[in-house]
């Protein structure tokens, strides 16, 4: 029996895909402040645009970001609750990963980078390897674990790397090589969680937040 | 830390089985309702992580919300007795409240609502206060007054008809009474949220040891802010007052303080409320919100309605703080008027005003 995948993310803008074997639908929203607007309508029409109905739906993967934190959680609480109300598993997955896999269109070998917005003059980012080895749908390594970091503060080797994410529109003087891959494809998660599913390997779902909250605690105002 | 209360389930099956979702504030909240039987109210609350930040701490709370969301929702439908996929109508706090905490619950109803293939219906935090009585004590009397008090509000409402008509006769300008409680409290010393502390210190207390001012009473204040209240004078007198007897280093009479800032707040209180149901020809006072919980509060309501001969109707303590009871018990009653639901693009709306009740 074929999968049925709904996959949302919206660590970068929202996007929604539903995969039913050959029958596909993906729609997306760029408007930045209306993640809680756009999830709910967005998964309703794709729905709609594959031929199946919510109870069709054998499995929901989430991107787990890091992303800005409203918009990231929006994605994450739709797919799960949507999971739970079907009695389905929900995967998460890593949404710089995405991004990677996306990036493999432009980039063939060697080393590369993801740097997405973290606002606050901030980027995530992670570095990764194209490993033409793996499967085609899994082919970006992750060298170096998810992290939230000031563009300038990474070494210039690094930074000059070709870099995939609106890292390089944000800060262009300090990514150098930017690759054409702005946003993370939620059709493009569906194949990579499908790929590593298949793999037997274990999706948790996951907030990536990278930050603490903004906050100090009594004990800690008092201790300058 | 969590509660949930099972109650007694509904046999009818023509009501409407309505689940509603809170995440406003602090407190991760999923009721259940059929018809105007409340069978479950669910609630995770983070309160006790943003003690030791002295207040809510919004990214605190929104994080909180989504770790709870799925485990309230079957927490729910369990002690219910109940599956998702019986469930007539989804409800929800669309606002006001904080921006990315209600963003949680209004996310994550609509992926219900699509999930289930079911109606949405956004409604007011502040219309859910009142409506919750529903489940309490029964049809809400038309009109009724209905005074709502909580760490984020403090309003005097005329309520005809809480599923489309709420008018607002006045509100705080500054302070809600619930957070000049947390003040207070913090200025004595006492841990966060401080209304139920200074509740219990009172009790050993004089309530009229000191005579704290009584906020938008009197003269040109009562043609001005008839129905409004101000607290944020009454906090920086308690605090001066106090700050006078350190400084003199005499020993401050926590329980005294307590006890007649409480008495000035209640008295401000039931004053205009009963008064505004007298002006408006109202026979019926609702009092809900945390504050609602106070024992001086529901005392004094109670003898100055008595005394007026207003019926005086004030939910159970647990239904007077945030839950979800309250929502699913709005949306109950918008299912049985016949409301149209809410678009599924429904934003979450921070400054809801109170007079929209559906979103
Ligand atoms: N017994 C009490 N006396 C006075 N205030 C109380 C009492 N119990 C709770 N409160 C206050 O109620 C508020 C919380 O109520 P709630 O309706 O959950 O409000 P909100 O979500 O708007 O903060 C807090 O400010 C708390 O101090
Ligand atoms: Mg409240």
């Amino acid at each position: 029996m074929s999968r049925v995948v709904l996959a949302i993310d919206t660590s970068t803008s929202v996007s929604v895909a539903v995969s039913a074997g050959a029958d596909w639908a993906m729609g997306w929203s760029d408007d930045p402040r209306g993640h809680t607007e756009s999830v709910a309508p967005l998964m309703r029409d794709q729905l709609a645009s594959a031929g199946v109905s919510a109870a069709d739906v054998t499995d929901v993967v989430v991107g787990n970001g890091p992303g800005p934190f409203t918009g990231l959680r929006v994605g994450i609480v739709s797919g799960l609750v949507f999971a739970h109300a079907r009695g389905i598993p929900v995967h998460g997955m890593c949404s710089l990963d995405v991004l990677a896999q996306q990036a493999l269109e432009h980039v063939r070998e060697g080393e590369f980078l993801v740097a997405t917005d973290a606002r606050r003059k901030e980027v995530y980012w992670a570095r990764y390897r194209v490993d033409p080895d793996r499967p085609e749908q899994d082919r970006a390594v992750r060298l170096t674990d998810p992290a939230v970091v000031r563009p300038a503060d990474l070494p210039e080797e690094v930074r000059s790397l070709p870099t995939a994410g609106r890292g390089p529109v944000l800060y262009p003087e300090l990514f150098p090589e930017p690759l054409a891959v702005l946003d993370v494809s939620a059709g493009v998660l569906t194949g990579l969680a499908l790929q590593r599913l298949d793999a037997g390997v274990d999706l948790p779902v996951e907030p990536l937040y990278l930050r603490r909250p903004d906050a100090l605690t009594t004990a800690e105002r008092a201790t300058p | 830390m969590s509660t949930a209360t099972r109650i007694a389930a509904s046999r009818s099956t023509d009501q409407p089985l309505v689940l509603g979702l809170e995440t406003s504030c602090d407190e991760t909240g999923v009721g259940i309702v059929r018809g105007e039987t409340l069978l479950v109210d669910a609630i995770a609350s983070s309160v006790d992580e943003h003690a030791r930040f002295g207040g809510v701490v919004p990214e605190v709370a929104s994080r909180a919300h989504l770790e709870a969301m799925v485990p309230t929702i079957e927490r729910a439908t369990r002690e219910a007795g109940v599956r998702l996929s019986d469930l007539d109508a989804i409800a929800v706090t669309s606002g006001p409240g904080l921006a990315g905490a209600l963003m949680v619950g209004v996310a994550a109803a609509k992926s219900l609502a699509v999930a289930l293939g079911v109606p949405l219906y956004g409604v007011n935090h502040l219309a859910s206060h009142v409506a919750v009585d529903i489940v309490e004590h029964g049809p809400l009397p038309e009109p009724t007054l209905a005074m709502l008090v909580s760490g984020g509000h403090s309003s005097l409402l005329l309520v005809p008809d809480v599923t489309d008509d709420i008018q607002s006769l006045g509100s705080t300008i500054d302070d809600a009474a619930g957070e000049a409680f947390d003040k207070v409290a913090r200025v004595l010393g006492l841990p966060f949220p401080g209304g139920p502390h200074i509740d219990r210190m009172a009790r050993e207390g004089d309530r009229v040891a000191i005579d704290f001012p009584r906020g938008l009473t009197t003269g040109r204040d009562m043609e001005r802010y008839r129905f409004d209240f101000s607290f944020s004078g009454l906090k920086t007198s308690v605090a001066r007052w106090v700050q006078a007897r350190e400084a003199a280093g005499e020993p401050v009479p926590v329980a005294d303080v307590a006890a007649s800032f409480q008495e000035a707040v209640t008295d401000v209180l039931t004053r205009k409320a009963v008064l505004a149901c007298k002006e408006h020809g109202v026979m019926n006072l609702q009092i809900g919100g945390g504050v609602a919980a106070n024992s001086r509060l529901r005392a004094m309501a109670q003898e100055r309605c008595d005394a007026a001969g207003i019926t005086l109707r004030v939910p159970r303590p647990g239904l007077c703080t945030d839950n979800g009871a309250m929502v699913a018990s709005l949306g109950a009653q918008m299912v049985i008027k016949g409301r149209a639901p809410s678009d599924l693009a429904l934003p979450a709306d921070s400054s809801m005003p109170v007079t929209l009740v559906q979103a």
